[in-house]
């Protein structure tokens, strides 16, 4: 069943990459605002991260979307943990508390 | 397809119902939204759990006909 491999497949993608970004387009070329912003405030921050790309496989962003109850795009995860959303992230970068959460879940930032 | 400023507040309140919100646009075109949302039922709920509740009085619309909500959630002071 479809659905099966990708819930499978991206928890396999969320214990191998300590910060994941599941985003529309790719970290270079980001194709919406909310996900640029997100790659913005990562790149900002000195983060290694990986992006995964929704736009190029279907069953992978609806997949996503039912694997943490949450309907939009982009969706950040640390450590195995989803932390949230554009708004949530841009939240936390603007008091500082991502930066801290990075460094609790040993995750170098720069600076 | 897109839902309009009145529609999304009845949704949340249905939701929510002691929630305050306030809603603006974020361009003009009665489909990208932000949306301030203060309710008690917040209390001890983590930012995520919060949205989730929100999301959830939306339903299957957030991310379908409500294309943006930029959203912002917080408990009322006390």
């Amino acid at each position: 069943m479809t659905t099966t491999t990708a819930a499978d497949r991206i928890k396999r993608e969320i214990s191998d990459n300590p910060v994941l970004l599941y985003m529309k387009g790719t970290p270079v070329f980001p194709q919406c605002g909310f996900s640029a912003r997100v790659v913005q405030i990562l790149t900002t921050l000195g983060v290694k991260f990986k992006g995964i790309d929704v736009l190029a496989d279907p069953d992978i962003r609806q997949g996503i979307k039912d694997f943490s109850n949450w309907p939009t795009i982009p969706q950040l995860y640390v450590k195995g943990e989803f932390v949230g959303g554009c708004d949530i992230v841009s939240e936390m970068f603007e008091s500082g508390e991502l930066k801290k959460v990075l460094a609790d879940k040993g995750v170098a930032t720069k600076g | 397809m897109a839902l309009d400023e009145a529609t999304i507040e009845k949704l949340i309140k249905a939701g929510l119902p002691d929630a305050r919100i306030t809603i603006a646009a974020l361009a003009d075109d009665n489909d990208h939204w932000s949306a301030q949302v203060i309710s008690a039922a917040f209390k001890g709920k983590s930012r995520v759990q919060q949205h989730q509740m929100v999301y959830r009085a939306l339903g299957t619309r957030m991310g379908n006909e409500l294309h943006a909500l930029a959203l912002q959630t917080g408990v009322p002071e006390e």
